[in-house]
């Protein structure tokens, strides 16, 4: 209750705070359009721990939520430890997130500055993130860095480990200055991950015999965690020998593809809604992709690429998009409904561009959610309808009847600049 | 006509019986795909909209023919659906299903490695050869038969494009969604190629969108080996840069696979782009009028004419949009 409570108080907030666009999701591609969270992603501490399920070596951590555990911590692992913040985006080290502590008193005093506060890394946008957790964990002695991760290459068709000298450094900036020092090994199901993969890999970055010996298990429990738990990612960085020539690793970064979830029951726990944005976590309630911009000309639209094209369109005509949504192909009034309450509660938006090819999604059943959520909701906001596909013109024949003062568009060039035109004389 | 799917295409559904599985089906059928057999797993030896089921898809193949297998199948199960297909030897494979775990495609791209099957998807709309065969859930109305090849990652952007080709008398040989996933059976390159062998089709429209680096690998196939117009539209320009494209990913697929750097390669490749995707019409019809070829609004001057033209009794529902 307390929980939904302050949820609510966030919502509200977000509401009435000038919040800057920025995609939570970093990265860009179709699958962040088209789903939301196709990569759900978890903290470092969590990732730890599965890894360390797997018999990857991680440091002894622990977790503190303020700074009396996170003395306690300290005191129970050990002086100097490491103090880290955890937070869904990297670059934390430079943003001031991660603190070597050689006194109990130190751990403490970190502790206290960094909870609450807002962590601004080159990751997490102007707007920074706030902390909420620590991980506190033993110092080691580190002799090397390397950088290690898995994922799924779309050209290999199959996951790739790719490795690098370069431990600690963000890999894009390896790979533009030194592209040639990262080594790429795709592992194919016909084989399996197999001993001389992980020689090749540990051999590459220059190991001795001896820490190659280390490497084989190492490499082969990642890839196990890897396949088991349906990663999208798996990045190690960096990965540490350490004096007593052990891996270690000593960052860890996992993200899950959401496809595959429904089979690990386990994992969908560890997601952490203060992670995402609000309104897209109630989207992601009504089954719509919705990522909020920064424009002031809601969309909504079924098919990812159309739902871009119409983007693309509104800035073409002179207009600035205020979201992303996709309604999906099988949308129904209730769905459409939620879309427009999700919409509409962006308090920039000056005017609502629908733009629908309807295939499996009849264009009289959209017009029906359309008219009925307009009627309930009380909508003043100009709404534009650009209607092509099944049914159409029962579509079109509902909104001219609906009595409601629909602006119906011909095309969605047509469509985009009305609505451009409409968001400028609501302003 | 056309490429992958024509009027002797032989299909077999697997998930006939259920319920999007019955309704597309049905839709197919009414278009004039021949459905010869479904599969659901318990209810072979029945009948489902006309169509008889089968157990396994080696008997549906065995006692039907069939030549291509359309799969309606959940997400959870559908990887399973095509490695059976891909087990009964079947060349053509349409997958619609979205959400399928890409641990799982791994799988299926090993099973096609070295295999004679063809995979196109998963979560994409299908194919159609407009008049001939629709394998998939896209409206078939709106389509329109003649020589313009239509290949894309999306499913409604498609139906835009070909909408406005439709309704400015521009007919299509072949339209294919080839996927959003980041594992897909069949890539741009491999449906240009087969757009560039098929003599009835005589452009080519390209829908891509940001992410990834199909899109350059295709500009660079069409400057190397392609001598018909392509039409080139990429999705997401006016998406804000992203401060990281999905982390590592970006680094072993090559570029940032931004708008603005595919718009780069399909202009240095010699691909006609529009930035307005409601201009992709009148592209193709700027570049075919330029050009001299035939449209179908121009049927007397093909060959082929008194074949098709026979066919006018279908044109009734492959009218344009308007017509509706």
């Amino acid at each position: 209750m307390e929980h939904c409570l302050y949820r609510l108080a966030r919502l509200a907030a977000y509401k009435y705070t000038e919040v800057p666009y920025r995609f939570v999701n970093s990265s860009i591609s179709r699958r962040d359009f088209a789903r939301r969270r196709s990569r759900m992603k978890i903290h470092e501490y969590q990732a730890k721990a599965i890894l360390a399920g797997f018999g990857v070596p991680v440091p002894r951590g622990k977790v503190a939520r303020n700074k009396d555990e996170a003395r306690a911590a300290a005191e129970d692992l050990g002086l100097p430890v490491v103090v880290k913040a955890q937070i869904h985006a990297g670059g934390r080290g430079k943003g001031g997130g991660v603190k070597v502590a050689k006194s109990l008193d130190e751990a403490a005093s970190f502790a206290e500055r960094i909870l609450g506060a807002n962590l601004v890394t080159p990751q997490t946008g102007p707007e920074g993130r706030m902390v909420r957790c620590l991980l506190v964990e033993e110092a080691l002695d580190i002799r090397r860095e390397l950088y290690l991760s898995l994922l799924v290459d779309r050209a290999a068709r199959a996951p790739i480990f790719m490795a690098s000298m370069a431990g600690g450094m963000e890999i894009e900036e390896v790979a533009k200055d030194r592209p040639e020092s990262i080594l790429r090994e795709p592992i194919y199901p016909e084989t399996g991950f197999q001993p001389y993969h992980a020689r090749k890999l540990a051999f590459g970055l220059g190991l001795s015999t001896e820490i190659v010996g280390a490497a084989v298990p190492f490499l082969q429990s990642l890839y196990r965690a890897f396949l088991e738990t349906d990663a999208s990612l798996l990045e190690i960085n960096p990965c540490v020998i350490t004096g007593d020539g052990q891996l270690v690793a000593l960052d860890a970064k996992m993200n899950f593809d959401d496809n595959a979830l429904y089979r690990h029951p386990e994992l969908k726990e560890l997601r952490d809604l203060e992670e995402e944005t609000p309104l897209e976590v109630e989207a992601s309630k009504f089954k719509l992709n919705y990522i909020k911009l920064d424009g002031n000309i809601a969309c909504m639209v079924n098919g990812a690429g159309l739902a871009m094209a119409t983007m693309d369109i509104i800035k073409l005509s002179g207009g600035r998009p205020a979201n992303f949504l996709d309604v999906g192909g099988d949308a129904s009034e209730q769905r459409v409904k939620n879309a427009f309450c999700i919409l509409l509660s962006d308090p920039h938006v000056r005017a609502v561009f629908i733009n629908v090819f309807g295939g499996i999604l009849r264009c009289d059943m959209l017009a029906s959610g359309i008219v009925s959520a307009a009627k309930e909701l009380k909508i003043k906001t100009p709404v534009i309808v650009r209607m092509e596909g099944t049914n159409v013109k029962q579509g079109q024949e509902i909104l001219r009847n609906s009595g409601l003062n629909f602006t119906v568009a011909n095309g969605m060039k047509d469509g985009a600049e009305k609505a451009v035109s409409l968001a400028g004389e609501a302003r | 006509m056309s490429i992958l799917v024509d009027k002797a295409t032989r299909v077999i559904v697997q998930g006939l019986t259920g319920r999007e599985g019955s309704f597309h089906s049905q839709q197919m059928i009414d278009y004039g795909t021949r459905i010869v057999a479904g599969v659901t797993p318990g209810k072979g030896g029945s009948k489902h909209v006309g169509v008889p089921v089968f157990n396994t898809v080696v008997d549906a193949v065995r006692e039907t023919g069939a030549n291509a297998v359309m799969a309606f199948v959940p997400p959870s199960f559908a990887a399973d659906a095509i490695l059976e297909a891909v087990d009964a030897s079947l060349p053509l494979i349409i997958c619609i299903a979205e959400g399928i775990p890409v641990l799982d495609m791994v799988r299926v791209a090993a099973s096609l490695r070295g295999s004679k099957t063809r995979l196109i998807g998963p979560n994409c709309p299908g194919i159609i050869s407009p008049g001939q065969c629709k394998l998939g859930i896209m409206p078939g109305f709106i389509h329109k038969q003649g020589h313009v090849g239509v290949v894309s990652r999306s499913g409604t952007l498609t139906y835009e494009a070909v909408g406005q080709l439709s309704s400015l008398g521009i007919g299509q040989s072949t339209c294919i969604g080839i996927g959003g996933d980041p594992i897909i059976g069949t890539n741009f390159v491999e449906v240009i190629r087969m757009f560039n062998d098929d003599p009835e089709t005589h452009a080519i429209v390209m829908i891509g969108e940001i992410g990834g680096n199909a899109e350059e690998a295709a500009a660079e196939f069409i400057k190397k080996q392609v001598k018909k117009p392509v039409v080139g539209f990429i999705a997401g320009q006016t998406a804000p840069p992203g401060r990281r494209m999905g982390h590592a990913g970006a680094i072993i697929s090559g570029g940032q696979g931004t708008a603005a750097e595919k718009y780069e390669a399909l202009r240095a490749a010699g691909i006609h782009t529009v930035e307005s995707p409601a201009e992709i019409g009148r592209a193709v019809a700027a570049v075919i009028g330029r050009r001299g070829i035939k449209s179908a609004r121009k049927p007397a001057m093909r060959k082929k004419t008194s074949s098709r033209q026979k066919k006018s009794p279908d044109e009734k529902k492959l009218a344009p949009v308007s017509k509706d």
